[in-house]
């Protein structure tokens, strides 16, 4: 059992980055936030001239555009979904890693449920999606796998800010009491009145334990939905049972490589290295491990399922994906999603931060590349042969796939200034837990300060 | 109900014995339903708009090779896939069993197209635009379709309307020759029929019965309305 180190060094520690930030901190926002306005030059540019400045055609009539959007809302399962199960489980280690993986998991929602209304032939009528009856007294099709998605997309970022902004309330409470002036005014307004008094703890318990129970079905069912709207569709290798759970999986297989990453440069870039230690990694990287064999299991079935069943139409999509123009990318996705990773992460000596990031990098590119291959190949080989055709992305699309990145690294920038990204009273709480239990597997390895 | 089984029921027979792949009825869909030129670079990309097509496919290894023709069109399909995917109802299905698409309701999530096992959807990825003196050849009583939204054959619902009329106008129910689509007024060939298969007496009522009819596609359920007669050969 290892000491506690002083409140004030926790609070100085993990404050740091809202108090005072670096040169680094600024560059990452310039260079990020430009980036990221290439991508809306490109947006308007598209909107000037027509969805036609896209690569996409017909056939493929979806492309890049809908591989972001699947992508994001699986990069989105780190988070909360992932905090939740820790949560739920009594994991005693989640303590430094959930709001990290929940902030990931409201922000990747913000820029995935960009792309459905970019991809539109007409952007600006999106909210014709929305449920309410127009003039004529028509709603939405409720038949539709889209206006499905768009429920379960709002009902998830809904769910998941409230669940990102709970755990907050305290340490928001914390900084009102350590600022002065507009500041104060501000996370006092937004700490909605807290004084730590003891009701106030177990109200706040019991609705972190509520929200950390409802949300994973929710989570479940949004990318299950999302693989839907290609399930549902008569297209060869898209109509499959198995992708409900497959995209989930593969959800949070790419949600948990993301947090490791993020986690890895947080860590570095905030000096957090005795909050977010090897260990952290070492479970996150067990997890990783996990989800590619079960990844590995999913993609096995699905693709072996397909070449024993031999129809021509299913073929045509299957060998242009194993021997044909499609091969080089889904070798390339097999290697970064499996073969790369599983022997990193199975193989304790291997399995270090270093290593954990490495294999994390392989499956964020792996997992995007899936999307892209579940998406155009299948559109590429209509059943009429006669139709068949190919798709190459333009600047345009390619603007639109990078500059969410940089969206995104700036979203987390802005983020890691505003509140501490270590929940400062969970930490804390930490080592009251397990002084509680006094037992290695509960808090011991995780919660101590120093290995 | 009763209403219903009182309109026509509209389809198409197309006999593959006599379509000698001349692309009449492709010339004469573009001038009817002003359909627009995308232009050689858009075409090559795969945004040129034919609502009918004739698709060819080889038969054998040169030198006994054959060249078979088929016009694809929008099958009009009773269980149309593209219907229950579009999120805002821009594609439904009338009661005279028309696939229709609302070009004004459209917001362009292209989801029907993907879900057409057909591949007969069209997409304006830029304003639709003719080239003079085509723009000088508009039909009027088609309307022109904007940027980012879908369109597809209508069995020419100008013409069906038009048809719809006359017959109410002399106090009499629908009855053959009363609509003609642009494609099957100009089939060389008299390959394509169209009419209400409801009316057991209609040609297409008729054909439909034939030993040679088959849907294309057929497996997959989707009921299609347009009929196709076998090379007998």
């Amino acid at each position: 059992m290892q000491d506690r180190p002083a409140d004030a060094k926790i609070n100085a520690d993990l404050l740091r980055s809202v108090v005072k930030v670096g040169r680094g901190w600024y560059a990452t926002v310039i260079i990020s936030a430009l980036v990221f306005a290439s991508a809306i030059g490109a947006f308007g540019y598209q909107l000037y001239s027509g969805i036609g400045v896209w690569g996409i055609n017909r056939p493929v009539m979806w492309a890049l555009g809908i591989t972001n959007f699947v992508f994001w809302i699986g990069i989105s399962h780190a988070g909360t979904l992932i905090s939740a199960i820790l949560r739920v489980t009594g994991a005693e280690w989640r303590r430094p890693v959930t709001r990290c993986a929940e902030a990931i998991t409201v922000f990747a929602l913000m820029i995935g449920a960009m792309f459905p209304i970019i991809h539109l032939g007409r952007p600006l009528l999106f909210y014709w999606l929305v449920p309410y009856p127009n003039e004529r007294g028509l709603w939405p099709n409720f038949r539709s796998p889209l206006t499905w998605d768009f429920f379960a997309i709002n009902t998830y970022l809904t769910g998941s800010i409230i669940y990102l902004y709970l755990p907050l309330i305290p340490d928001l409470a914390l900084i009102r009491d350590k600022s002065r002036g507009l500041r104060r005014r501000i996370y006092g307004a937004l700490s909605l009145g807290w004084r730590g008094t003891e009701l106030q703890w177990a109200r706040l318990e019991k609705a972190v334990q509520i929200m950390a129970v409802v949300i994973i079905p929710v989570a479940v069912s949004v990318h299950t939905i999302v693989s839907w709207d290609f399930a549902m569709a008569i297209r060869p290798m898209w109509h499959s049972t198995i992708f409900g759970p497959y995209f989930v999986a593969g959800a949070i297989f790419s949600g948990i490589a993301a947090l490791i990453l993020a986690m890895a440069v947080i860590r570095r870039a905030l000096h957090l290295e005795d909050y977010l230690r090897p260990i952290h990694f070492n479970y996150l990287g067990l997890l990783l491990l996990t989800m590619s064999l079960i990844w590995f299991y999913f993609t096995f079935a699905e693709y072996l399922t397909t070449w024993y069943g031999n129809e021509p139409a299913e073929m045509a999509v299957f060998n242009s994906k194993v021997s044909g123009a499609y091969s080089p990318m889904f070798w390339t996705m097999v290697a970064c999603c499996f073969f790369i990773p599983f022997p990193i992460l199975a193989i304790k000596k291997l399995r270090t931060i270093k290593g954990t990031v490495i294999a994390s990098a392989a499956v964020v590119v792996g997992m995007w590349i899936e999307r892209f291959l579940i998406i155009v190949p299948t559109l590429a080989h209509p059943r009429l042969s006669f139709n068949w055709g190919t798709y190459r992305p333009t600047w345009v699309e390619i603007l639109l796939t990078t500059g969410p990145f940089a969206y995104f690294v700036l979203l987390y920038a802005i983020f890691v200034k505003l509140f501490p990204i270590v929940a400062v009273w969970e930490y804390k709480e930490g080592f009251a837990v397990s002084k509680r239990t006094d037992s290695a597997s509960a808090g011991e390895p995780a919660a101590a300060p120093a290995d | 109900m009763s209403e219903q089984q009182n309109k026509p029921q509209w389809a198409m027979v197309i006999d593959l014995d006599r379509c000698t792949g001349c692309e009449a009825c492709v010339a004469a869909c573009r001038v009817e339903n002003n359909i627009a030129v995308a232009g050689e670079d858009q075409s090559a990309r795969g945004r040129s708009i034919n609502w009918i097509r004739v698709e060819r496919y080889f038969e054998g290894e040169y030198p006994n090779i054959r060249a078979r023709f088929m016009p694809v069109l929008c099958q009009h399909c009773e269980e149309a896939p593209c219907e229950p995917v579009c999120p805002v109802y821009a594609t439904y299905h009338t009661d005279e069993g028309l696939n229709a698409q609302i070009y004004n309701r459209c917001v362009g999530t292209r989801y029907c197209a993907n879900n057409c096992p057909y591949t007969v959807r069209f997409f304006n990825f830029f304003g639709s635009k003719w080239d003079a003196p085509l723009d000088k050849a508009q039909n009027p009583e088609v309307s022109v379709r904007t940027r980012g939204v879908m369109e597809k054959c209508t069995f020419c619902i100008q013409r069906i309307r038009a048809g719809e009329e006359k017959a109410k106008d002399e106090g009499r129910a629908i009855r053959d020759g009363d609509v003609v689509p642009a494609c099957v007024q100009s089939c060389t060939t008299r390959a394509m029929t169209f009419g209400n298969i409801a009316d057991e007496t209609s040609e297409v009522a008729r054909l439909a019965k034939s030993g040679r009819a088959m849907r294309l596609l057929e497996e997959l359920g989707t009921k299609p309305r347009v009929i196709y007669l076998n090379k007998s050969d």
